[in-house]
């Protein structure tokens, strides 16, 4: 813990702030220095050029883990009896291939190695929400780093920054396949007819609008509303011996529920990418 | 909820990891995958065409099988035919042998008779004669009388 002093408040307050790292503004005491933010409201007033760290690192490392892990099946990838890690890429591979192939009706060498990096990344990122909540935090305190938020999917930049290149890439298809015309007419003279055409647009904007923001607050939200449980139950082993043990049963129980959902909000994420791309490469409404 | 650059930092890494997957880990894994069906399909219908095969083959061993026994069934015959035929003609031969055998020794007994007899008859001659001479004594003259009393033998 960061604090000498420990209040419940305090503690889950430190377990949301991230490690972020920027420029300090006017009128702060360190103004005009580069350093890590010392609470939420410091980084908050460090604007937007300031970086999650621990976001970043931990996104960062286990998406390499993942390039690595499964380049290392890829590059040994034989078509005679597969040894058991290239066994389960490819099971994973096949599972994803099929429900490309299911939901996506055009044919695009992007889609299915997109869906497979959205899936297993997010799955590994929110996979980081069953370490209990205070090992890493509390390593990272004997190492004097004050603030580490552990899972990045509970960071709304990082599912953002996972949403907002797909919803791009929706509307860059969109006009590649109907044309610039073709798609602002879909989104103009829609529901209803043409005359009506400033409703359609307004209706049909809020729509598309809509998606890219549902699409990453849906994982945000899960992850963080877990995490926020997680830490709930962590303040429980302050508590004596009786309520300790309680919250101990009640950490196994979530974790238990809690791995259904990690693995749901990942597929989520892929299936909603693959229908918004076959939503925009599909010719007729 | 603070926005800021991670968000960009975010987005780029995304872009380099899907990049990166399908560039270098979606085409080999799917390569491999496309491959194995492929000799997967391979293999099944090998094993097919070699069922077909081994019906074949058996349908034919049958076949042959068959005419084998047939062959043989026709052999067994004609051996025995032959063998009975062996037979029949041993017994002919046989009989034939024997009687010979018995032809021959009968000639041989008769001979045998024969000789005995001359022998015999040859005697009482002499004997007849001896008789004849003690009691007549001198009436009789060999010479004279001979060829009258190897009449009489010759009859006896």
């Amino acid at each position: 813990m960061a604090s000498d002093t420990l209040t419940t408040s305090g503690y889950i307050k430190h377990h949301l702030t991230n490690l972020t790292y920027g420029r300090f503004p006017e009128g702060h005491e360190h103004a005009g220095h580069w350093g890590f933010a010392h609470s939420t409201e410091d980084a908050a007033s460090m604007g937007f050029w300031a970086i999650n760290v621990d976001s970043m690192l931990f996104s960062v490392g286990l998406g390499v883990l993942f390039l690595w892990l499964f380049r290392k099946a890829a590059k040994t990838a034989t078509a005679d009896t597969p040894p058991g890690w290239q066994n389960f890429v490819e099971w994973i591979v096949e599972f994803i291939d099929e429900n490309v192939r299911g939901s996506f009706s055009g044919k695009n060498p992007l889609v299915a190695p997109l869906a497979l990096t959205l899936f297993v990344w997010i799955f590994l990122m929110n996979v980081m929400d069953l370490i209990p909540v205070d090992w890493i935090p509390w390593a990272a305190t004997l190492m004097g780093v004050g603030h580490l938020k552990v899972v990045s999917s509970t960071d709304p930049n990082v599912t953002f920054g996972l949403a907002i290149p797909v919803f791009i890439l929706v509307l860059y298809y969109s006009v590649k396949m109907k044309g610039l015309g073709g798609f602002l007419g879909e989104l103009a003279f829609h529901p209803f007819p043409k005359w009506m055409a400033p409703v359609n647009l307004i209706l049909e904007g809020v729509t598309l609008i809509a998606r890219p923001l549902s699409h990453s607050l849906r994982l945000f939200g899960n992850m963080y509303a877990g995490e926020m449980i997680f830490i709930l139950i962590a303040l429980m082993y302050g508590g004596g011996i009786v309520l300790g043990a309680f919250g101990g049963l009640l950490q196994l129980g979530w974790a238990i529920f809690h791995i259904l959902i990690i693995t749901l909000q990942a597929f989520i994420f892929m299936v909603l990418t693959i229908v918004y791309l076959d939503m925009a490469c599909a010719k007729d409404h | 909820m603070n926005f800021n650059a991670t968000l960009i930092g975010q987005s780029i890494t995304f872009i380099v990891f899907v990049w990166f997957c399908m560039k270098f880990i979606w085409p080999p894994v799917m390569n491999a995958l496309e491959t194995r069906k492929n000799k997967i399909a391979d293999g099944l219908a090998a094993a097919e065409r070699g069922k077909h095969e081994k019906e074949l083959a058996e349908e034919r061993a049958k076949d042959i099988l068959r005419e084998a026994k047939e062959q043989a069934g026709e052999i067994i015959g004609r051996a025995d035919k032959r063998a009975a035929e062996i037979v029949d003609d041993a017994k002919g031969d046989a009989r034939v042998e024997g009687d010979r055998l018995k032809t021959a020794a009968q000639a041989e007994i008769e001979q045998e008779l024969n000789r005995v007899r001359e022998e015999l008859r040859g005697q009482v001659v002499s004997i007849a004669l001896a008789g004849a001479g003690k009691v007549l004594e001198r009436e009789i003259d060999e010479a004279a009388h001979g060829e009258l009393l190897n009449k009489l033998a010759a009859d006896i």
